[in-house]
């Protein structure tokens, strides 16, 4: 166990009651390795449990049940104190790269806050060298943004600097959460370059919530797609996204516009009413009221995750159970 | 070819500041033939909403139509009153807004606020039998007719939207990112509403939208938007294949594939000041390929026939990489 980073044990979150109350995220398992730094994609559409998997892992949430196991302590029943400590290892960037800063201080505030709140340096010139080599890091100079105020900044360069502020903590984990979303096209391979830098250069590992698959193609390892709170489809992102194996996992593939004008999209998609999608309380696999194969012995049991292909590639759908041996 | 339906000739929508006008939108052009979609893309703050609310007659104080003209089935809409040109909105020119789905009234039922706009434009309310035909159209079932905005998803929210533009029938929609912010599989339902209510009434429409992906699965045209000017337009068959405009070509090279892992593209550096744009080319600032010429006004020329593009260097350029 040693191995492990972060590992998560039959990690459950209920809101409301736990037995009748809704299942944002059911049973998941997941280690990342100390000695594998990689990008961990968690994809999936709004309601799939993604958010609720990083504010767990943030330690923002509680585990109904379960465990999550950070380098041997126990994140779901830290102290204040652990919490703290454990905050120097996992830190976050959020979505909205406006809302981040605090409009009326100059970009340099949010770096002191951290080097206080974490008592990293209280010499100034060694502060300032610190808030250096993380800028650094993601490819700017403190004397290009430091002074600046954030609207002077673009929304690429803003969510730069949240990743550099969250790299100069010397976090062994950082949680994204759709770091990408709100910046605008042409902006967003710097982002996304960076991530993949501090992985291989200063051994981070980063848990990618978003909803945007072709990016998670383009930077992740590993990824996991969730569909109302349950894990569908995982492997390595290139397998997954290039050779889905799960109904829904193929539908949303299909779903992502192609830049390209002779490929459109075929055949029409009719959604079935909301109150016939909510599967909270169904015993068997979530995805039953819109899955063209869905037969009777899908709603009996969820299914286990079946191995579909090579390095790891599992999809939870009866479809891929192996033959019953004779 | 026939005349357009819409046609937007040196429109300029400045917003006044303390330190002078920002030109959010400088002096575009371009028409919409009948029974057209075309797509007008940008990054944030390129122009694309002003433009459409300059197009519309929307613009309030500190913004201010600083000049040009639209003309709509040959009537000049900026010479119009405004009680005349109120009549045209809805019943000519419809709006779908930029999160259309949060401009609901949460107090109103659903069917209550698309008879309003029917209401304040005809006069008379709607019978039931005319708002059902509205959901029908859109795929919405019956059963919302009773309801309020928080009982519908987000996608269906959107829908009721299109239900709202298209009651009217009128010859031209704008839809402002009329799918964005929805899960891709829901976009794709939105979408595919959009362009079967589109082909259905044989309206024209203008979507603004950032996204390449989208706009090669439903437009006809694209407009190129860079910091209030259009820098290009083209065919969608010849945007993808040849775009002229080395800004069009970072647009259409910065949408990561799904099929191909390659290095990205990164194209940092901050747009100009909006108050004092660059002599010569927009884009100058943050071209890889500039060089002496682009001090130079560039007006848009024809490229090859139905594409044309303001920059001096797009045939040399034609198939470089940015």
């Amino acid at each position: 166990m040693s191995d492990a980073l972060l590992d998560l044990r039959d990690v459950r979150k209920v809101y409301g009651d736990p037995d009748t109350g809704l299942v944002a995220l059911n049973d998941l398992s997941l280690t990342i390795r100390k000695d594998e730094p990689e990008i961990v994609t968690i994809a999936g559409e709004s309601g799939s449990g993604k958010s609720t998997l990083a504010n767990l892992v943030l330690g923002f949430t509680r585990p109904t049940s379960g465990q999550i196991m950070f380098d041997g302590t126990d994140v779901g029943n830290a102290s204040a104190k652990q919490m703290k400590a454990y905050h120097r290892q996992v830190q976050a960037v959020f979505q909205d790269p406006f809302g981040s800063y605090n409009p009326f201080y100059r970009v340099g505030h949010v770096f002191d806050m951290v080097i206080r709140n974490f008592k990293l340096s209280s010499n100034k010139t060694e502060a300032r060298q610190m808030m250096e080599e993380a800028l650094n890091a993601v490819g700017l100079t403190g004397d290009d943004v430091l002074r600046k105020y954030p609207h002077q900044l673009s929304g690429g360069q803003r969510q730069r600097i949240m990743m550099a502020r969250a790299y100069m903590v010397k976090p062994r984990l950082i949680v994204a959460d759709e770091p990408v979303s709100m910046v605008d096209a042409s902006l967003r391979a710097s982002i996304l370059d960076v991530m993949m830098r501090l992985r291989d250069e200063g051994g981070i590992s980063f848990l990618y919530v978003t909803h945007d698959l072709s990016t998670a193609y383009q930077v992740g390892d590993r990824i996991l797609l969730f569909y109302q709170g349950t894990l569908v489809e995982h492997g390595k992102a290139t397998d997954v996204i290039s050779n889905p194996q799960h109904p829904y996992v193929q539908l949303l593939i299909d779903s992502v516009p192609k830049p390209d004008p002779t490929q459109r999209w075929q055949g029409e998609i009719i959604l079935p009413a909301e109150e016939e999608l909510r599967t909270a309380h169904s015993t068997g696999c979530r995805f039953v009221p819109r899955c063209p194969h869905a037969q009777p012995a899908c709603s009996a049991a969820l299914p286990p995750a079946y191995e579909v292909g090579p390095r790891g590639h599992r999809a939870a759908c009866i479809l891929h159970a192996p033959p019953p041996q004779a | 070819m026939s005349e357009p339906v819409l046609s937007v000739r040196g429109l300029k929508v400045y917003y006044a500041t303390p330190d002078g006008d920002v030109l959010a939108t400088d002096d575009i052009s371009f028409d919409l033939e009948r029974g057209e979609t075309l797509g007008l893309v940008g990054e944030s703050g390129s122009g694309k909403t002003t433009a459409t609310s300059g197009i519309l007659r929307m613009v309030s104080s500190p913004g201010r139509i600083a000049g040009g003209r639209v003309t709509l089935d040959g009537e000049d809409m900026i010479a119009l009153s405004d009680e005349e040109f109120r009549k045209r909105r809805w019943s000519k020119l419809a709006l779908i807004p930029q999160g259309a789905m949060n401009s609901l009234n949460p107090t109103m039922k659903i069917s209550a606020q698309i008879a309003d706009v029917v209401r304040t434009h005809t006069g008379a309310a709607p019978d039931r039998a005319r708002v059902l035909e509205l959901f029908q159209m859109v795929g919405l079932p019956e059963r919302i007719y009773e309801m309020y905005p928080h009982e519908l998803s987000g996608g269906m929210k959107q829908r009721v939207c299109i239900a709202m533009a298209v009651a009217l029938n009128p010859t031209v929609i704008i839809a402002d990112e009329a799918t964005s912010a929805l899960d891709v599989v829901v976009q794709r339902v939105v979408a595919q509403t959009l362009a079967k209510v589109r082909d259905a009434l044989g309206v024209s429409m203008i979507m603004i939208g950032h996204d390449m992906g989208l706009m090669a699965q439903m437009v006809d045209r694209i407009a190129v938007m860079y910091a209030g000017k259009i820098v290009e337009i083209a065919p969608v068959a010849d945007m993808f294949a040849r775009p002229g405009h080395p800004y069009s070509k970072i647009l259409i090279e910065s949408v990561p594939s799904l099929t191909e892992r390659r290095p990205m593209k990164i194209t940092e550096g901050i747009t100009h000041d909006p108050r004092n744009p660059p002599e010569g080319c927009i884009f100058q600032l943050r071209c890889p390929h500039v060089n002496d010429g682009c001090t130079k006004p560039q007006p848009m020329r024809e490229l090859r026939p139905g594409q044309t593009v303001a920059c001096h260097r797009a045939e040399e350029l034609e198939g470089a990489h940015v």
